[in-house]
């Protein structure tokens, strides 16, 4: 019966001139096609770091310094296949990346709760807040000696500086996002009807979701160079392989060419996770609610 | 206002007089601050009859908003008495404040899910909702890919997914070019007459600085007085809808009413 609305003229007229003017008034949708955008997106740092691997050769070409001080890369690229399996590069690698995932996993859990236990309360918040900068702005590795003393050397160790270095980010995204719902969104919501868990689960933590992904891409930034801090410092066969402990390795035989090979595997995995992990997200977070840079 | 006023108020607007008012105020006060502080609101007395269209208008810092905020429920008095037909009121700002998270149909099924509709049941009301406000097109689009006005008519759909008797508008449409903003008061009258067909009557309670804009949409406008705010003076508008906002009757109206309003400012002076 609703639907049996009278069309009389004032109504068509209506109907018309609304459709012109959100014809005219709609923007519209300025995502480039698919192969563009990764051009776009994969082609400035591509050719930068190209650059920077045409800087090195130059400067191992000018030889300025002794190639066991400054290895091209080619040196390292041989050194890494060469070495790959007899120093078990590639077990190493899995044994941190499975740290990563576990340590990385458990900060994100831990910060994801202690975060959601301050969103209710803003004095809480006020109250964590400064601490966690305090200890977010401590480098990680400070932890390890303690951490060493606690637990001996353990994967308890590496886990420990792991967490103290990545729940605070977390913790921060996730409260700095809450704490920048804009008001109106609250009051909306409760107009709505939601209150207590409900408007926490529908209108602030999706609010929250972009400072909260951040802190997230923060977190694992921070856990990653905990892991290799607490890798490079709590070296011992029981503890298994992990590329910390690779590079250690390539120090005691002064294998500049392996450390080189090794730093750029940290480098690269970090940058991995990044390109194929937070920058796709972030992107598509960015781009549904409207705030892409133009 | 004394109650044979306001019955022989709701007569000229055919309301039904059997029907409970769908706000009403007594005495009601609101004060920031210390005791010492001048009242925001000071005694309002002020009855909305079921499905009337009241406009509220005020210079700043009349307590316009406040009495939204009082009659939402966001707030309460300092002192007197406030009753909501339904003992709830939909709320529509000056932004959509729509969530962007969401597409426009997301946000209409929002506010039906907090009213513990059924999953099946929300899809084909939102739609239907949209399509009210004639958004049939952009259900699935994004909050930022639609213009004020569209934004606006989402907000509006929203509203009246929420199934109150009574929709409080907080200068809606103030932020609106003015093509859109009187293409969005002849969608708002729309809406309002199609509630009473339907024998669902929306009372409409709708805060403008916009005088004309108060006398194009409204049934009685109520003009507030500033600090205090108190009800300065009513008129009940006797034009027949459909309206425009350029008629003479409108204009003649609005004159009157803003040579009152200058007086009230001018009193601060």
């Amino acid at each position: 019966m609703p639907d049996e609305t009278p069309r009389i003229p004032a109504q068509r007229d209506l109907a018309t001139l609304e459709a012109g003017l959100d014809a005219l008034e709609t923007a519209r949708s300025t995502r480039a096609e698919p192969l563009r955008r990764l051009l776009r997106i994969l082609l400035p740092p591509l050719l930068a770091a190209a650059a920077l691997l045409g800087l090195w050769n130059l400067l191992v070409l000018a030889r300025i310094k002794p190639g066991w001080v400054l290895p091209g890369p080619g040196d390292v690229y041989d050194a890494l296949v060469a070495d790959w399996t007899r120093y078990g590069i590639g077990d190493a690698l899995l044994g941190s990346i499975s740290r990563a995932v576990i340590g990385f996993g458990a900060s994100v859990l831990l910060g994801t709760l202690i975060g959601l236990a301050a969103a209710g309360s803003r004095t809480l918040r006020s109250a964590v807040a400064p601490l966690l900068s305090g200890l977010q702005n401590l480098p990680s590795v400070a932890w390890v000696p303690i951490a060493i003393m606690w637990f001996g050397i353990t994967p308890a160790t590496i886990y420990t500086v792991m967490l103290l270095g990545a729940v605070p980010s977390v913790v921060i995204g996730l409260i700095d996002g809450i704490d920048q719902v804009p008001p109106i969104y609250r009051k909306v919501g409760g107009n709505l009807g939601a209150r207590g868990l409900v408007l926490v689960r529908r209108v602030l933590l999706p609010a929250a979701l972009p400072a909260y992904v951040s802190g997230l891409k923060q977190g694992w930034a921070f856990s990653w160079r905990s892991l290799m801090a607490a890798e490079l410092i709590a070296v011992s066969p029981t503890l298994g392989p992990g590329i910390g402990q690779t590079l250690e390795l390539a120090r005691e035989n002064q294998d500049m060419a392996l450390a080189f090979a090794t730093v750029l595997l940290i480098l690269g995995l970090g940058v991995l996770v990044n390109v194929l992990g937070f920058a796709p997200v972030e992107r598509g977070l960015r781009h549904r609610r409207g705030l892409e840079r133009a | 206002m004394t109650t044979s006023d306001f019955l022989e108020h709701a007569a000229a607007a055919t309301l039904d007089p059997a029907r409970p008012p769908a706000v009403r105020l007594s005495g009601v006060c609101k004060t920031f601050g210390g005791a010492d502080a001048v009242p925001v609101l000071d005694e309002i007395d002020l009855q909305v009859a079921a499905g009337e269209l009241l406009c509220v208008l005020g210079a700043s810092g009349c307590g316009k908003s406040t009495l939204l905020n009082l009659i939402a429920g966001l707030d309460r008095p300092s002192a007197g008495q406030i009753s909501v037909d339904g003992g709830h009121a939909a709320l529509m700002f000056q932004e959509s404040a729509l969530f962007p998270w969401l597409t426009a149909a997301g946000n209409v099924e929002l506010a039906l899910r907090l009213r513990k509709v059924a999953k099946a049941e929300r899809r084909e009301q939102a739609r239907r909702l949209l399509s009210l406000v004639r958004l049939d097109g952009a259900a699935d689009k994004r909050v930022h890919e639609l213009s004020g006005g569209m934004r606006q008519r989402v907000a509006m759909a929203r509203a009246l997914a929420q199934n109150s008797a009574v929709l409080l508008m907080d200068e809606p449409f103030a932020a609106l070019d003015a093509i859109t903003r009187d293409v969005l008061h002849e969608e708002l009258v729309s809406l309002w007459e199609g509630n009473a067909r339907e024998g669902r009557p929306l009372a409409i309670v709708f805060v403008t600085h916009n005088v004309r804009e108060a006398v194009r949409l409204g049934q009685r406008v109520v003009l507030l007085s500033s600090r205090p705010g108190r009800v300065a003076r009513e008129w009940s508008v006797d034009l027949p809808q459909p309206r425009r906002i350029e008629d003479a009757a409108v204009a003649g109206l609005a004159a009157e009413i803003t040579g009152e309003l200058r007086r009230e400012i001018s009193r601060h002076a």
